[in-house]
Order: structure tokens, then sequence, then C-alpha cells
């Protein structure tokens, strides 16, 4: 069928993580939660994420609308952040946002970040980059609220 | 007349090439319209041989330029058959009209309890600003809400429009259901009430024959760049003694008569609402638009897109796999239809139509409260215009048939 260049973006792995995503559930008493939207088409993430004290994610789960791309690249980001540190959350969603904008980055930066360096693929779909990096913003802004949240308490 | 579609599309080399490698097949008409060689023709002519600002100089190029801006003016006024050329005001587009409309009529006459009657269908430039508005002077937005067919329900309209409303503001045609909205009724159930009636006709000038005074309504607004002219030029239509006792909306030059140290005195209309210079070369534009349009009647315009609607309408709506919102009688749509293939999302299926070179748009069309009343995200969105062929509307269904194939063992299954 003609349609042979959409298996470029819609890879297997993509289909089956948007199919059975993993971690789709919200968390009860997380440390820190984050609604982030896609404007221009209205997809919604609500993450949870649980941090214990020594700023490990043990614990994530997302919940929301959207499309084949946005589900499956925050299953994928769920599952590769899982046990990471914030900063190296933080340093993944960075590579990620620089893999998806065409950037330079180090190979054995990309391997950290598993399924979801599959979606470097979005490069040639730059309508659907947005789609792909909202659950990966919804964890940058979760994760700095929180570091936000601390340096409030102390102050 | 020429009224040969076929004929046609050698005006609009646009459409004449490969997208992913796929022949164009451009159904986002509400978003935008492609421009025919005529109208580029009159920019190119308008900067080569008569570019000057207007109004301002006593030479001969300044003498052509205010000939072809006022000529253009000139056109539109018969075009929507308004009574004078002063009624005819140059904006940026429709919403820079109903901006326009709101910050100095609504300013001057809405206050505090007042109402403000506009419909759940409208877009986000027909809402916002009587939203803000409201807001600020305190009055209550009313919105009149739809049958369960999508159309404006005309029953709760009389229950909205009540002797406190002051402005009454709905699209003429919808740029999602596809709906035409009965706005001489509406004006005069507005009027009835001593309201004013605004209407937005972004979605309908292009596509049918328009006439203000028969609508009787007191504004009307829309924009060039959905009915084949630049982008950056629109018209506010007001009716005289409205706008001559309204406040200007932005001070500068050319809107001015005299200006004194601590004072000054507005010029007459249109003018008073045309401050700084004026995209002349897109009122020009516009005007070899409207030579294009009426060129082919714009009764034929409607009629070439009904065809392709009667066609088109039925397909999807006999199709179990896909929801089309809105009216499902091709005899009361226009060329604009909003539907999903049920269980993809829009994005995936604009992006599986785009690699078969069909465009169209995907999103909540700048309506997200109508969106909300049809508990939807977002729709995928085709809009016919009058170089669009039957050959097109094929492509469409057939692109849709492959993009149900190809999702069909991931999503469909899943439903
Ligand atoms: C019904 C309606 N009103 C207003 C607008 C706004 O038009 P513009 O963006 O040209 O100002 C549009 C276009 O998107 C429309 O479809």
């Amino acid at each position: 069928m003609s349609l042979s260049k959409l298996n470029s973006l819609y890879r297997e792995v993509i289909l089956d993580h948007a199919d059975h995503p993993h971690h789709k559930h919200a968390l009860t008493d997380a440390t820190t939660t984050m609604t982030v939207k896609n404007p221009t088409c209205g997809d919604v993430i609500n993450l949870d994420i649980d941090l214990n004290e020594d700023d490990v994610i043990t614990n994530i789960g997302f919940t929301g609308e959207g499309c084949t791309i946005s589900q499956s690249s925050a299953s994928m980001m769920s599952d590769a952040v899982l046990g990471k540190t914030k900063d190296e959350a933080l340093k993944m969603a960075k590579t990620f946002s620089d893999m998806v904008m065409g950037k330079q980055h180090d190979q054995a930066d990309l391997d950290e970040l598993d399924d979801a360096a599959i979606l470097s693929s979005i490069v040639s779909f730059p309508a659907r980059i947005k789609c792909a990096t909202l659950s990966w913003w919804a964890l940058q802004r979760a994760l700095l609220s929180s570091q936000q949240e601390e340096s409030d308490g102390e102050a | 007349m020429k009224t040969d579609i076929s004929d046609l599309r050698g005006d609009f080399p646009i459409l004449d090439q490969l997208v992913n490698d796929e022949p164009l097949t451009y159904l986002d008409n509400a978003a935008t319209a492609q421009k025919p060689n005529q109208v580029v023709a009159a920019l190119t002519h308008f900067y080569q041989t008569d570019n000057a600002n207007v109004h301002r100089g006593v030479h001969t190029l300044a003498e052509r330029a205010t000939a072809a801006y006022e000529d253009a003016r000139h056109k539109v006024t018969h075009f929507i058959k308004a009574a004078e050329p002063a009624e005819v005001i140059f904006t940026k587009g429709a919403t820079d009209s109903l901006n326009l409309v709101a910050s100095t009529y609504g300013e001057a006459n809405i206050e505090a309890g007042d109402e403000i009657v506009i419909s759940i269908m409208e877009h986000h430039s027909n809402l916002i600003p009587w939203q803000q508005l409201a807001l600020r002077k305190h009055a209550t937005l009313k919105y009149i809400e739809l049958t369960p067919t999508g159309e404006l329900d005309m029953g709760d309209a009389e229950t909205k429009i009540t002797d406190k409303t002051k402005i009454v503001a709905v699209a003429h045609a919808s740029n999602v259901m596809g709906t035409v909205n009965p706005i001489a009724a509406l004006t005069k159930m507005a009027h009835q009430h001593g309201a004013i009636m605004v209407c937005d006709g972004a979605q309908a000038v292009p596509h049918m024959p328009v006439d203000v005074q028969a609508l009787n309504v007191d504004f009307y607004a829309f924009s060039g760049h959905k009915m084949m002219a630049p982008t950056g030029i629109g018209v506010l239509y007001g009716k005289r003694d409205l706008l001559a006792a309204m406040p200007p909306y932005q001070f500068g030059g050319e809107m001015i008569n005299f200006v004194h140290r601590y004072e000054s005195t507005w010029n007459e209309l249109p003018w008073k609402f045309e401050a700084g210079t004026q995209n002349i070369a897109g009122a020009v534009g516009l005007g070899a638009a409207i030579d294009y349009l009426e060129n082919l009647g714009m009764s034929n315009v409607q009629a070439h897109e009904q065809q392709l609607v009667n066609s088109l309408l039925p397909q999807l709506t006999a199709d179990h796999q896909i929801e089309v919102y809105g009216p499902h009688d091709p005899a009361r749509h226009t060329g604009v239809i909003a539907f999903n293939i049920k269980g993809l999302h829009p994005h995936d299926v604009a992006t599986a139509l785009d690699m078969e070179g069909v465009a169209v748009r995907a999103g909540h069309h700048c309506a997200q409260p109508l969106m909300e009343t049809l508990g939807l995200v977002a729709t995928v969105r085709t809009s016919l215009y009058i170089y669009n062929t039957q050959d097109d509307v094929d492509r469409l269904i057939h692109a849709l048939n492959e993009t149900k194939e190809f999702f069909s063992h991931e999503l469909i299954k899943a439903e």
C-alpha cells in the first residue's frame, strides 16, 4: 500500500506502546503531579511521579488523551526514566528534545533513552514533534516544580 | 462566464505539484484558500507600476495607488451589496474586524448588567472579543445552543435574546459544522429587542452570494485570504450611522482631520478607522480576487461546492467507522465537513492523509467551547473550494480507506 512511508513514523514499537501503554494509571499520593496540554490539538497528559529522599524516581504513572505518538511517547518516557535520579531524567529530557529537533547528540546519551530513541524519526514529521515532546515536557516541569517547591519550603 | 472547473486549475499552479510523491489534494480551504495567477499578477502589477503611499501625495504614483486602493473598496461595496464605500473599512482580517467592533462600539455602548448573545459554534475570533468585553464591563455573555443535528437552536435564540441584550454576534457559516445560520431571522430578533447584529462572515463570503443590506446586519466581518486574496487584508462592513457615532479604533496617520497639541479631530468614514499605512497591495489583491469570483458568479461557486458535498458527505456518513459532526443532510451543508475515524486520533489521520498528498486540518479549529459541547478534543476537517474536483473527493475517500487499513490492526481492533 502507498502508506508505506508511514511505517517510518509508526514503527511497530511505537504502535505497541500506543496500544498497550506502560504506566498508564494515576498514582495515589504522588510526590509531584503535572498536567500539560498541547494547545494546538487539546491533547492532555497528567503525569504523577514519586521521588524518594535521594531524588530517585521510584514510581511513575500517566493518564490523559492523545494521539498514537503522544501516548506511546509517554509510555516510553515512563519506562526510560523509572529508577533514574532527577538529574539523570532531566538530562534525558534534554537529549530527547535535542534528538527530535534533529540536533547532534552522543550515542551514549541516546542509548539511555531506550525505546524512546526510536522517535528520532519524528524529525521528518515536523508537525508532530509537539506530540512526541508533550510527556517529556510534563516530566521536566514536574521535576523542576518539585525543586521549586523544595526551595520554597526551605525559604 | 467561465464555469468549467477543469479550466480553473490552470489558474492555480500551486495545485499542480506532488506532495509526498502524490498529487496534492488541497482540502484545507477553510483555513486559507489558494491564490489564482490573476491575484498574484495584480500584486506584481501594483508593486511594479503603481506602488506609493495612498492619500498622501500629489504625485502621479500616489494618485494611482490611491485610485487602486479605493477602487478595491468599490469592488467590495458592490460584492457584498453595501450601500456605499464609506461603510467598507479595510482591516487585517475577520479577527481584526470583530475586535474593532468590540473595542469601539462595544466599549462605548456596553454597561454593567447588559447582555451579549453569541452562539456556541463561534470561532474564537467571534467569541473572545465579546467574552473579554463582558468581563471588562461586568456584562453577561450568553450562548445560543445547538439542535441535536448541529444547527443553531432558534428556539433557544428566542429565549436568550431579551430586552437586556445589546449585541448579538453569530457566524454566517460555521467553520466546523458546515452549517449556514439564519442571519436575517436573528437580525430581526436582535432588532426587535433593540440590540445590534454582528455577523462573522469569514466562512460565508468566499462561498455564497452575500447581501449585507438584505441580511440587515449592523456589522459584517470577513477575511480576504479565505477568498483567494492575500493574507493580511480583510473587511469590516458597518452601517453608516453606527460607524459615524463610534470612537476610532486606533490613532495615527490618515485617520485624522486636524491634530493640535492637545486635541484632534477625526477623518470622515471610512478612513476614520484606517490608522497608519494600510495593506494597500492586499486591498488591490482583494479587488482582483473579487473580480475572479464575480467572473465565475457566486451562485456557480456555491453550486459547484454543493455538487461535491452531495458526493462526499453521504460517503462519509454511510461509513460506520466514521463519525460526522454537524448536519448529515448535504442540502444543509457547506463544503466544510468535520469528522473522525472512530478509534483514531485526528492527528494520526491527518499525518496519514498527508502521506497521500491530501491536506486537511486536524485540531479544535479555534472553537474550543464548541468542541467541549460536542464532547470532543479534536476532529479532522476537510473543506472545499471552487478549484476542487470530483477527483479530489475520490482521492480523499481513497486515502481515508488506506488510513483505516494502515491502522486497522493496531487501533480499530482495540475499539
Ligand atoms: C468563522 C471564522 N471566523 C473568524 C475567522 C478568523 O479569520 P482570520 O484568522 O482571517 O482573522 C475564521 C478563520 O479561521 C473563521 O473560520
